[in-house]
């Protein structure tokens, strides 16, 4: 079986988040940058899974960005990928990211396709979807649990107010969530190991973006806290009730 | 050239979330104007024309029952022969289960610009630029939408319900429908709960509750306000509480009226799923708790002693 892992950079959960240039720019110097929690946990460690339950599987991580991605790529393969492709494009916005991965997954004949459920950075949850489309394959989005049937794959995915499973014969494109897999830690093997497996740099294909970002903006600073006295919580009820007035 | 509102349906009823869209997509007609419509998909049992209060004055249905399912490619190839039919230029979603699952691909079928998670309306100034969430919740980009065709899904909650006389007209529309190639072998559906990404309030739960055992406190707070409950990860973790009501980076993101934390710190991975909550209380015994820098109300406090008076207090008020 071979599994596709689509990786992307984002700055750290507790990165602060600034911008430059007149508010167009992130301000991601000094930022750590890490894996995409959701590609990580989840998916690349859903797909180690899957190899070490039937050793003949090969991973394959792609990525879309420029060298600077290279840190984070190989810490992927320290965790377990075989190998890593990495389109060298700035990331225009998810239509061009998705079609440069199409254009890789189509050449690669992949029988599972992971992505994070989103990036934590632009929260676009577009990646899969469109991945899917663009390869005219089945997309489950939101999978919280994936086991592989025969050919097939079962997948329990998070619908608003609940569950539901779902098969579909391979291949497929699957979003990856919470509860797929546990989060893991490469080890020294897999860190000294990772430097010898293969990374190879593409060119992208030329692509229009659909979209563009004009600016950032930071949501207004709280007014701060109102403290009510512990033993007077009443209180509290009658500021919800007339001052936020929520219900 | 119209709006075409995509409205996503829960055994034969439209949901909230699609009702704020069908809203915002209206705003966006008379922003631009034009008229919106809107598309539902397999069997309805909701009165459909009284829908017309939303703003939207048509609406066309498929009623074929194959989707009854949703799966994203059959979606998609008929929410596309909608869009070609209608002539409509915007197509809005909810960001929610469906709208995650269908809006990327139709984009990528229309080549169609999409922004998701939108948070206003708009601004047809200067292009068309589409205020949405970023590093959750934590900024927001304004995204220029660079095609004829735009697709917009919209956060929950987000954008206000608001009605207007009039009915809508509702005709079955003729498309193609495929067969899925995915196919749903059960479903679990939490009975009699508010769904959490559409509650207007939320009540939490963290570690400060000690143990399962004192959930009667989030759980009867809650029912007094007529709210959905939630819990911090770690609560989720250890089994007190089931994962689907875990809020934070890695769990739901959620954006309520109101979100009332008692015994959560504040992590910052928490924060991350409730920071767009419109008023925050937090309730925790430590001052130094860092989520008392993100609240709107705060009490230092012991949850045993206060939580049950403010639940005395809300039905008081409320009569019950």
């Amino acid at each position: 079986m071979k599994i596709l892992v689509c990786i992307s950079k984002t700055p750290d959960t507790t990165a602060k988040i600034a911008f430059t240039d007149n508010n167009t720019k992130f301000a991601g110097d000094g930022v750590q940058w890490i894996i995409n929690p959701y590609d990580e946990w989840y998916a690349l460690v859903r797909a180690i899974e899957l190899k070490e339950a039937e050793a003949t599987t090969v991973i394959h991580l792609v990525t879309v960005g420029g060298a600077d991605c290279d840190p984070v790529i190989r810490k992927a393969l320290a965790l377990g990928g075989d190998e890593a492709i990495r389109i060298n494009a700035d990331s225009h916005d998810s239509y061009y990211i998705a079609s440069q991965i199409a254009a890789v997954a189509k050449e690669g004949n992949y029988d599972l396709i992971f992505t994070g459920k989103e990036t934590i950075d632009y929260n676009g949850s577009s990646i899969g979807g469109m991945l899917a489309e663009l390869l005219d394959l089945p997309y489950l989005s939101l999978a919280s649990k994936l086991d592989m049937a025969d050919g097939s794959v079962k997948v329990v995915r998070e619908i608003d107010g609940g569950e539901e499973t779902n098969q579909a014969t391979l291949p497929v494109v699957v979003s990856c969530q919470k509860g797929m897999a546990e989060q893991r830690i490469p080890n020294m093997k897999g860190i000294m190991g990772a430097r010898s497996k293969p990374l190879k740099v593409v060119e992208p294909a030329a692509v229009d973006a659909l979209t563009s970002i004009s600016s950032f903006d930071l949501p207004p600073a709280k007014a701060g806290v109102k403290l009510i006295p512990a033993d007077h919580p009443e209180e509290l009820v009658r500021l919800l009730h007339e001052e936020a007035k929520v219900f | 050239m119209s709006v075409l509102i995509f409205l996503d349906q829960a055994d034969g009823h439209v949901r909230k979330a699609s009702l704020e869209a069908a809203c915002y997509g209206a705003s966006i007609a008379a922003q631009t104007g034009t008229t919106a419509e809107a598309i539902v998909l397999g069997s309805v049992t909701e009165d459909l024309p009284a829908l017309g209060k939303y703003g939207v004055t048509k609406i066309h249905t498929v009623s074929n029952p194959v989707l009854n399912q949703l799966d994203a490619q059959v979606y998609t190839k008929v929410i596309a022969q909608a869009v070609e039919a209608t002539g409509a230029t915007v197509i809005v979603f909810a960001n929610n289960f469906a709208g995650k699952a269908i809006a990327p691909g139709l984009s990528a079928h229309l080549k169609a610009g999409l922004v998701t998670g939108a948070v206003a309306l708009p601004d047809t100034s200067n292009g068309f630029v589409v205020k949405k969430n970023v590093f959750s919740g934590k900024a927001f980009a304004n995204v220029a939408i660079n095609t004829a065709v735009k697709i917009i899904s919209l956060n929950p909650n987000s954008y206000s319900l608001s009605t207007v006389e009039g009915a809508a007209t509702v005709t079955e529309l003729n498309v193609i429908v495929d067969n899925p190639k995915v196919t749903a072998t059960a479903t679990n559906k939490v009975e009699g709960e508010v769904p959490l990404t559409e509650a207007e309030i939320v009540v939490s739960g963290g570690r400060g509750l000690k143990g399962p055992e004192n959930w009667g406190l989030v759980t009867d707070l809650a029912k007094a306000l007529g709210a959905a409950t939630a819990c911090s990860r770690p609560v989720a973790d250890i089994g007190w509480r089931p994962h689907h009501e875990h809020v934070g980076q890695t769990g739901i993101a959620i954006a309520p009226n109101l979100y009332i934390a008692i015994g959560i710190s504040g992590a910052i991975q928490h924060l991350a799923g409730v920071n767009r909550s419109k008023t925050i209380v937090v309730i925790n015994k430590d001052p130094e708790a860092p989520f008392f820098k993100a609240a709107d109300y705060g009490i230092v406090g012991d949850a045993f002693e206060v939580v049950p008076k403010i639940t005395e207090a809300v039905k008081k008020l409320k009569g019950i």
